[in-house]
């Protein structure tokens, strides 16, 4: 059976601790390999929305279906075990393990995941397979795989970050303002990356930033400021 | 959970300068715990394995400490002495098998002279009951010959043949050597590990002679012109012992002897028994070596401490790390384990270290300790106790980790993906 949407959420009310309500949302869906871009001003709720979505965090009402299963009737391990194994997440900056190498900092994921370890041996190990998509992220050369992660540029650590959402082939990317650390020309050379790169595993992509300029680069566009009913820094 | 544990070490790695500082902290307070124990295992070893097949010791009323310290160990001085007369009765009864009389009092270049006769090198017993051998030559059979043991023929170059000037007391050498009656080697023992390695034997008459002349305790200026000959046409019997080794017919008889010596009419005697002298000497060393390892356990207690605090200040620098792991799948049970055994491991490479430091410290002491005091800290080696302070300490630090497992548990919980930095 083909899933209509990989993510579903539904009457959604979230408040940190005892504050207002900060998120509120009737309905918001993600179709399967979709690229879509929400997009919303800093302080709106971008970032604990992806944190619902990733079962990090609990709401205090709806539901979350995330791949078929409700996150909000899923236990702590279950939540995490899916984010494990079906969820790749990039940060605005500081994506990368500092006492990791790159590599490491790609095959991370693979150290939680059972799922994921079995994906990448079937291409020929965590290893090879991180290596794989470092090259195709432009990320080549004994000397640059051996550098300590510090030492990299914020544009190659966000690659980094990339390639570690995608190993094992996750079915949903969830990316936090990846490039608001960027230029504008990396910038778009990112997205794009991250859009070819996402196509090929065939993950959907949720691109959350506050730059509406980047919109046209995805299939659809969502503004947060829309969909939440809450009152916003209320 | 390997994954995890590879990832306490490289965490560590990336911070090994304080890493390296909090293990030497925990090394340092395991060594010191390991070596009082070792120590005191070793004082024990050594004295227990020094005197062997005795079943009393005789001497002139005083502690039986002190007896025993300066007849076996020659540790301090004899305050008196028994007579001969008294010597003969004690040998001569019935219930005792054999005796060996000792006379101790002087030296040679710091070294303890030991008057005795053949019996010693017949009854005197070490280790687990064995005798004495000789490595080279023979006993000594006129009274200005010496047998040495291996540690004065090892460290002041002696052998067969040798000339050997007593001096009077235990000073350093000089105004009061018995300069004009040298003695001779004649045979060098085998090595014993015991005291006996640093004593040089004679026989009691040749104690006798040299101190013919010396009657009132210094040189008599006449003491020059007696010769040789007329020496030895003395009786050179010794007039009074230091103590007397005393083997029973029966061991079934030891306490009825030893009181009979103690109650005896006439001069008064102490007779002990060596095991039990040991025994109250240990209860005496016993407090101290308490207190020992109770400031020992206490060290490293401060060395655990060290380890939560060089957890505990990376936590902070560490929220991110903890929101990476969690965003790539890391449950919150991954979260503490990483503490935990980043804890665990801390303990355990320091402990680990201390063994190792504590079996350096014994392989450069050793020799020096056998050399000042006849003691073998043989059989020092890695033991249980060592295998149980690793085991110890690495649980304690498991333990330990809990609490700043727990703050980081529940942090990276609250902080979500994001960390408002």
């Amino acid at each position: 059976m083909v899933q209509s949407s990989v993510i579903d959420i539904r009457d959604l009310r979230f408040a940190w601790d005892d504050g207002p309500a900060l998120l509120d949302i009737p309905h918001f869906t993600v179709g399967p390999g979709e690229r879509l871009f929400l997009r919303g001003p800093s302080g709106s709720g971008k970032s604990t929305l992806l944190g619902l979505i990733a079962g990090v965090l609990e709401p205090q009402a709806g539901t979350i279906d995330v791949l078929g299963h409700d996150m909000t009737a899923l236990g702590g391990p279950k939540r995490d075990a899916l984010r494990a194994d079906r969820l790749g997440v990039i940060f605005q900056m500081f994506n990368l393990v500092p006492y990791l190498s790159l590599v490491q900092n790609v095959t991370l994921p693979c150290r939680f995941s059972a799922r994921r370890r079995a994906a990448v041996s079937q291409v020929g190990g965590a290893l090879a397979e991180a290596e794989r998509l470092l090259a195709r992220l432009g990320l080549t050369g004994e000397g640059l795989l051996r550098r300590p992660v510090s030492d990299l540029s914020v544009g190659q650590q966000q690659r980094v970050a990339v390639a570690r959402a995608l190993i094992g082939g996750p079915d949903i990317v969830i990316a936090d303002e990846p490039t608001s650390a960027l230029d504008a020309d990396a910038r778009d050379r990112f997205i794009e990356l991250l859009n070819e790169e996402a196509g090929q595993t065939g993950a959907a992509l949720l691109f959350v930033s506050h730059d509406a300029s980047l919109a046209s680069h995805f299939d659809r566009s969502v503004d947060l400021m829309t969909l939440n009913k809450a009152g916003v820094n209320a | 959970m390997t994954g995890i544990l590879g990832l306490a070490w490289r965490s560590l790695m990336n911070r090994r300068g304080s890493a390296l500082l909090t293990i030497l902290a925990v090394a340092l307070s395991v060594a010191l715990f390991l070596g009082v124990d070792k120590a005191r295992h070793g004082a024990r070893a050594g004295f227990d394995n020094t005197i062997s097949g005795t079943d009393l010791i005789v001497g002139a009323p005083t502690g039986q400490i002190n007896l025993l310290l300066y007849s076996v160990f020659r540790l301090g001085n004899a305050t008196a002495e028994i007579s001969w007369d008294t010597y003969e009765a004690i040998d001569g009864r019935d219930d005792i098998a054999w005796t060996i009389p000792v006379s101790l009092g002087d030296s040679h270049r710091g070294f303890r002279v030991l008057g005795t006769n053949d019996s010693y090198f017949e009854h005197y017993k070490h280790g687990e009951g064995q005798a004495l051998k000789l490595a080279e030559g023979r006993r000594f059979s006129d009274i200005y010959e010496a047998v040495i043991g291996a540690g004065v023929a090892r460290e002041l170059g002696y052998g067969l043949g040798s000339e050997i000037v007593l001096t009077h007391g235990l000073g350093a050498g000089g105004l009061t050597d018995h300069d004009e009656k040298p003695f001779v080697v004649t045979g060098i023992l085998a090595p014993t590990g015991t005291p006996v390695d640093r004593t040089i034997h004679i026989p009691l008459e040749g104690v006798t002679a040299i101190h013919v002349g010396w009657e009132s305790g210094t040189r008599n200026p006449m003491a020059d012109t007696i010769t040789d000959e007329m020496i030895r046409s003395f009786d050179l019997t010794p007039k009074t012992v230091t103590a007397v080794f005393v083997g029973l017919e029966r061991r079934g008889t030891l306490l009825s002897t030893q009181r009979a010596l103690n109650t005896r009419a006439g001069e008064p005697l102490l007779a002990i028994i060596p095991g039990i002298a040991l025994g109250e000497l240990w209860q005496v060393t016993g407090i101290v070596e308490r207190a020992l390892i109770a400031v020992s356990v206490f060290v490293i207690a401060v060395g655990l401490v060290s380890v939560l605090t060089s957890i505990l200040t990376s936590l902070k620098e560490r929220r991110r790390e903890m929101s990476i792991l969690r965003a790539t799948g890391a449950r919150p049970g991954h979260i503490f384990f990483l503490m935990v055994a980043e804890a665990g491991l801390l303990g355990f490479l320091g402990a680990v270290a201390g063994v190792i430091l504590v079996q350096l410290g014994l392989l450069v002491a050793a020799p020096i300790l056998s050399s000042a005091y006849g003691v073998s800290v043989g059989g020092l080696g890695i033991s249980a106790i060592d295998g149980w302070a690793v085991l110890a300490v690495t649980g304690a630090a498991l333990l330990i980790g809990a609490i700043p497992a727990v703050l980081a548990t529940r942090r990276s919980l609250a902080d979500g993906l994001t960390v408002k930095l």
